[in-house]
């Protein structure tokens, strides 16, 4: 998973925390450009390829924000892709249709994924955010039983 | 490629035509409008452009006037040149969206005829709608005859685009009065309007895919009051654009427009202050009585309603003895814009002439030339008296008994 999710200028400030310049120095119209340089072919490169920009929100993180967190069970997905589809603030990363984990710097802990998750049992549950993952995933529940 | 309109050297057109004519001259790129009641025939006749060929542009018909706005509001933000027409309830309906188009700096133009706010409904013309759009952030041009009409759009567009501004302008004229009388109006050639105003210049257009752009970004307390106080700075830095369009105008046509218009002011002692189609009341007026009874009047109208013209206005009225400030929208427990405004400039010269204010005109009453020469008069006696006779602010044209509010505390 690192190498993917873990790249350079992902999340690596905090909203708010950017240097506060003058009116003279603020962008015409209010306006934020995504990206620095020619982004003509950004739609065919990877995130962690894209020259985002200072201001664009994939730099800065909400983690702080959430006060649960979902936890991510590779054991039992299937790969279906569900909460990539749902997710609302693009926070599961998957590649080559493989399910390889969550953008804790952007997720807001809504917990959709969850709910959209058919397996049995779900391969993400909500957990607090300062519970460890690694025992987040020891206490998974077994698999619920058919009447 | 557009087909070319064979204009006679005079045409004899309303200010809705005229208005009508400059911006398919202009030839926009995108009109999203909703017709209404005194401006309805700019779009129909622009739409008729259209259908006949005389327009390269789109026609977007929306649902209502807040969707007009908001529909010129992203084709600006794409990188056409937009404009639109409305008045009154759909101005009002707009008010969000102006405010949204002047914050991101997009240089629409919006030709306003101008008409009464309900309720009562009314469509008439007065200066309510004129007056709610005075701190939405745009550059507000006043038109007082068809020919204005004509020359303001087609300056408009030199005026917003231009890229040490690029802010939405407004072009005003009165319900009817001006929009509905034709008039002789001598128009420029397709091929000159268009080399006046110049190929459409973009800046930070979202269809430009090498570099995305996010418009309408939310900020708190930490950036907002920096992005608008930039805002601001370009609208009052617009006052020198605006003078050197008004030049090159003068050099095309010969006809010269400042952004303080003053009539018989040289030696002036009483001077009125008006906007729209009531400022030629005033000069006939003015004219009358300087010939008949020798009373010095003259008058004096911002061209440019906004940015508002503070030192012009000081200049121009500096020497006078008395200034009326005529308001023709229902000031809603305050004294008149254009009195605060006027009265705001005129503390700051050594002079400060006594300025007292009229309400007039409302829902389209009529202001007629004696109405206009009896407020002269009285402004004389004020002058003569060396204080305000009357009270403070009156109505002028009301039924009923006298209506007026506060005397002055200067005698």
């Amino acid at each position: 998973m690192k190498g993917v999710c873990a790249t350079e200028n992902r999340g690596t400030k905090e909203i708010g925390s950017e240097e506060l310049v003058g009116w003279d120095a603020v962008t015409q119209g209010v306006v934020i450009h995504s990206f620095e340089g020619d982004a003509a072919n950004i739609a065919s490169l990877k995130q962690e390829e894209r020259c985002y920009s200072e201001f664009s929100s994939y730099t800065a993180t909400v983690a702080s924000w959430r006060v649960v967190k979902p936890v991510y069970n590779r054991d039992i997905c299937i790969d279906c892709q569900n909460c990539w589809v749902w997710c609302p603030d693009t926070s599961i990363i998957s590649r080559d249709k493989q399910m390889l984990g969550i953008d804790y710097d952007h997720c807001k802990g809504c917990s959709v994924c969850v709910e959209v998750c058919p397996t049995n049992p779900k391969s993400l549950l909500m957990f607090a955010e300062h519970d460890e993952i690694e025992k987040a995933l020891e206490s998974w529940p077994q698999k619920e039983k058919k009447d | 490629m557009a087909e070319r309109y064979d204009l006679q050297e005079i045409e004899v057109w309303d200010g809705n035509y005229a208005a009508a004519h400059a911006l398919r001259q202009a030839q926009v790129d995108v009109v999203a409008a909703y017709p209404i009641t005194p401006s309805t025939p700019i779009v129909e006749n622009y739409g008729q452009f259209v259908a006949d060929g005389y327009v390269d542009g789109e026609f977007v018909m929306v649902e209502s006037e807040h969707a007009a706005m908001s529909g010129c509001v992203g084709a600006a933000a794409a990188g056409g040149r937009v404009a639109t027409a409305t008045s009154s309830q759909g101005f009002a309906l707009m008010a969000e969206v102006l405010y949204q188009a002047s914050g991101m700096r997009l240089p629409i133009v919006l030709t306003v005829v101008n008409r009464a706010l309900a309720s009562p409904l009314n469509v008439r013309g007065d200066h309510s709608d004129m007056y709610l759009g005075r701190d939405s952030g745009w550059i507000q041009l006043d038109a007082f005859n068809a020919q204005e009409a004509y020359d303001m759009t087609l300056c408009a567009f030199k005026i917003g685009e231009d890229m040490r501004v690029r802010l939405p302008v407004m072009i005003h004229q009165d319900g009817f009065i001006t929009s509905h009388t034709a008039q002789n109006t001598n128009p420029l050639q397709d091929e000159d309007a268009y080399a006046f105003i110049g190929e459409y210049e973009t800046y930070q257009e979202m269809l430009d895919f090498s570099k995305p752009v996010t418009y309408g970004a939310q900020t708190e307390e930490d950036w907002h009051f920096e992005h608008k106080a930039k805002q601001h700075k370009a609208l009052m830095d617009s006052r020198d654009v605006i003078n050197e369009v008004f030049d090159a105008f003068e050099k095309k046509t010969g006809r010269k427009y400042k952004r303080v218009e003053s009539y018989m002011m040289e030696d002036a002692e009483v001077a009125i202050v008006a906007l729209g189609a009531t400022v030629e009341t005033c000069r006939l007026a003015a004219q009358q009585l300087r010939a008949d009874e020798g009373l010095k009047v003259g008058v004096v109208a911002p061209r440019c309603f906004r940015p508002f013209p503070f030192d012009n206005i000081r200049e121009a009225l500096k020497d006078v003895k008395t200034v009326c400030c005529m308001d023709r929208s229902s000031p809603g427990g305050a004294m008149g814009a254009l009195f605060n405004e006027v009265s705001a400039a005129l503390y700051s010269t050594k002079n400060r002439p006594l300025v007292t204010n009229y309400i007039y005109g409302l829902g389209g009453r009529d202001f007629a030339v004696e109405e206009a020469k009896r407020i002269m008069r009285e402004q004389k006696a004020h002058a003569d008296a060396g204080y305000i006779t009357t009270q403070i602010q009156q109505f002028s044209g009301l039924r009923g008994p006298k209506l007026g509010f506060f005397e002055t505390n200067r005698r």
